[in-house]
């Protein structure tokens, strides 16, 4: 039976497109309709590959066996209620419930709880509590902004939808896109077939006309002259994103807080004495800065080339004092480019729980918050926890090696729905559903809107939920810890009868 | 003149191949191709005397790692080595978070030199070196 579900939501990145068109045949996609590159990936090829996990492992003899459910659900518990400081981390690509119920195991064990934001933009949650944000939903993006800024980072290969939906070849209903322009003069020139495999191949491929793409050319850049949306990429790198932009800033490495710096010394009329700053002609950065305050509604987006660079969150904190600046002479906003698809949920769930979005400790009985001491590379760096429990991430591909020693050393549980790399390491390995595609649930896009995925096959048999597990390991915790209460009770009245 | 070593700066991130192989599975040959590798400028590739796609070994402070060595091919990165993000790169990261639990993926030095007869690691071989498992 062929089955075609519409406005499906893409489980990948942060920007929770929910205009996917999917095709089920049999309890499995087949094709879909106005996905990225990876959420074609995924969704039709990734989830049901060779590398699904179908059942519980555990490690014996130091190879993983395929184990009961129940067996895995009780190793999980005892590992858990064992250690003295367990630490449980990832959570940001599952669904917002789950996320509550992982603040609640983390409040029973008394634990260390984090999430992927502290190795991606972790440091733009700390600037926006030292400074807040001036920000605005991609909605209002998409229909309002005539100045796109993208700051150290590479949408077109983390995001790929981000600039076609949201930003610069979108048309909005106050402002109209060049990209868009073109493709209808296509339309209007071939048939339809050629038409779709020109769109297919320009979304890679657009070229704008020829314009100085560089800081290096001893131009100033005309192209922020003209009229209607611009689009500007600053990247130490030339990527594919500053192929399409309007203008492209190639800066020094770790020089971002020095040109924000300067461009903030040019928003309020200031001189600047020198020639150059972070590699970039000053006379350059005042014509961005006049772009800048002429339009009449910009957006910054910044990614990890910011909160990875060194000044952490220094940059993102100046990044948002620009665009403050900036409200003074005209409306302008800023944005993180979040990752994983609920990462903003996570920050969002844990902060709702508890009163703070990641880096959480539960030792004394309540919640304690601290960048630096309870985030995940902190606490593995100095040897803390004794036990880590891995979900919906895979910190054996995105940490330092010297992180995953450390977490080597003491058992872990990994709860995800393929063998990734964090999964080929556990002791304890639970298969999971792929949330929004066989579980659905709640998740929050990029701007904090919440979004509700959809499911669209059915999870192969005895596969349950992520939610599932970590509910059912937070009642085994409780028995256990229950059954040990006794015990240390009978035991102490029993040292009592014996002294009397 | 060609040179045994080259010290540029290790910059980390995204790439849209890296994108769509992590989604098709971690052990799968299309994460490897797009992952094992590293970006250096061209007249750096020169510098060190290599064609495009031989081995090069990078080393910093905290680790050392073999990659296959291409053409970056979006403009200048002169005195840069650009990895995606993976298993490889972070061989050679750190993790330095400067107290606020951000590890130190970019933008410190680094020397590449050529391997060409060293292996670039398996997703499997480089877990098992690293991790024992």
């Amino acid at each position: 039976m062929t089955e075609i579900i519409k406005s499906v939501v893409c489980p990948i990145c942060g920007c929770l497109c929910d205009d996917l068109e999917v095709t089920v045949e049999n309890n499995e996609i087949v094709k879909m309709k106005n996905g990225c590159a990876v959420c074609e990936a995924k969704m039709v090829h990734g989830y049901k590959s060779d590398e699904r996990i179908l059942e519980p492992h555990i490690r014996k003899n130091g190879k993983l066996v395929p184990v009961s459910m129940d067996e895995a659900i009780y190793k999980a518990a005892q590992i858990l209620t064992d250690a003295k400081y367990p630490l449980l981390f990832g959570w940001t690509s599952s669904a917002s419930e789950t996320q509550h119920v992982g603040v609640e195991l983390a409040e029973e064990l008394g634990c260390a709880l984090d999430n992927c934001c502290s190795v991606c933009h972790g440091p733009s949650v700390m600037a926006i509590q030292e400074i807040g944000i001036p920000t605005a939903t991609l909605g209002q993006i998409r229909h309002r902004a005539d100045l796109l800024v993208y700051w150290a980072c590479d949408p077109w290969s983390a995001h790929p939808r981000h600039v076609e939906r949201y930003t610069a070849f979108t048309d909005g209903r106050f402002e109209k896109s060049e990209f868009k322009e073109y493709v209808q003069k296509l339309k209007g020139k071939a048939s339809k077939k050629k038409v779709e495999a020109a769109i297919r191949r320009t979304q890679v491929r657009y070229q704008p006309p020829p314009r100085p793409q560089t800081a290096i050319v001893e131009a100033p850049p005309p192209t922020l002259a003209k009229t209607g949306r611009k689009m500007i990429v600053f990247d130490v790198k030339k990527t594919m994103t500053a192929e399409v932009a309007d203008y492209f800033v190639q800066v020094e490495p770790n020089s971002d807080y020095e040109i924000f710096g300067a461009m903030r010394c040019l928003v309020n009329d200031q001189e600047i004495d020198v020639d150059k700053v972070g590699g970039v002609p000053v006379e350059y950065l005042k014509e961005i800065v006049d772009a800048m305050v002429n339009a009449d509604f910009g957006a910054i987006f910044f990614g990890l080339g910011l909160t990875q660079s060194v000044g952490r969150f220094r940059n993102i904190e100046i990044a948002i004092a620009m665009t403050r600046d900036l409200n003074r002479k005209t409306k302008f906003v800023i944005s993180p480019m979040r990752g994983h698809f609920n990462v903003t949920g996570a920050n969002t769930v844990f902060a709702w729980q508890t009163g703070y979005p990641f880096a959480l400790d539960f030792s004394q009985g309540y919640p304690q918050y601290n960048p630096g001491e309870f985030t995940a590379n902190d606490l593995l760096r100095r040897g803390d926890n004794d036990a880590t429990l891995v979900i919906s991430a895979d910190p054996g591909a995105h940490f330092p090696k010297s992180s995953i020693q450390n977490m080597m050393k003491h058992p872990l549980i990994t709860i995800n729905p393929d063998w990734n790399a964090i999964s080929r390491l556990g002791d304890v390995v639970f298969p999971a559903q792929w949330c929004g595609i066989e579980q659905a649930g709640t998740a929050y896009r990029m701007d904090s809107v919440a979004i509700s995925l959809k499911k669209v096959v059915e999870a192969p048999k005895g596969v349950p939920s992520d939610e599932e597990i970590i509910k059912r390991i937070l009642n085994k915790v409780r028995v256990i810890k229950a059954q040990k209460t006794r015990k240390d009770v009978t035991e102490t009245k029993n040292v009592e009868n014996k002294k009397i | 003149m060609v040179e045994q070593k080259l010290r540029v700066t290790l910059i980390t991130g995204r790439t849209i191949d890296q994108g769509v192989a992590k989604e098709l599975g971690k052990g799968s040959q299309e994460y490897f191709d797009s992952v094992a590798i590293c970006f250096l400028d061209p007249s750096d590739i020169k510098k060190l005397g290599l064609k495009n796609g031989v081995n090069v070994q990078i080393t910093s402070p905290y680790g050392s790692v073999v990659v296959k060595a291409k053409k970056y091919p979006y403009g200048a990165i002169s005195g840069m080595v650009f990895m995606p993000c993976g298993l490889w790169a972070n061989a050679i990261c750190s993790d330095e978070t400067d107290s606020i639990g951000m590890p130190t993926f970019r933008g410190f030095t680094v020397e590449v030199e050529p391997a060409p007869d060293k292996p670039v690691l398996t997703l499997d071989e480089l877990l098992k070196q690293q991790f024992g498992k």
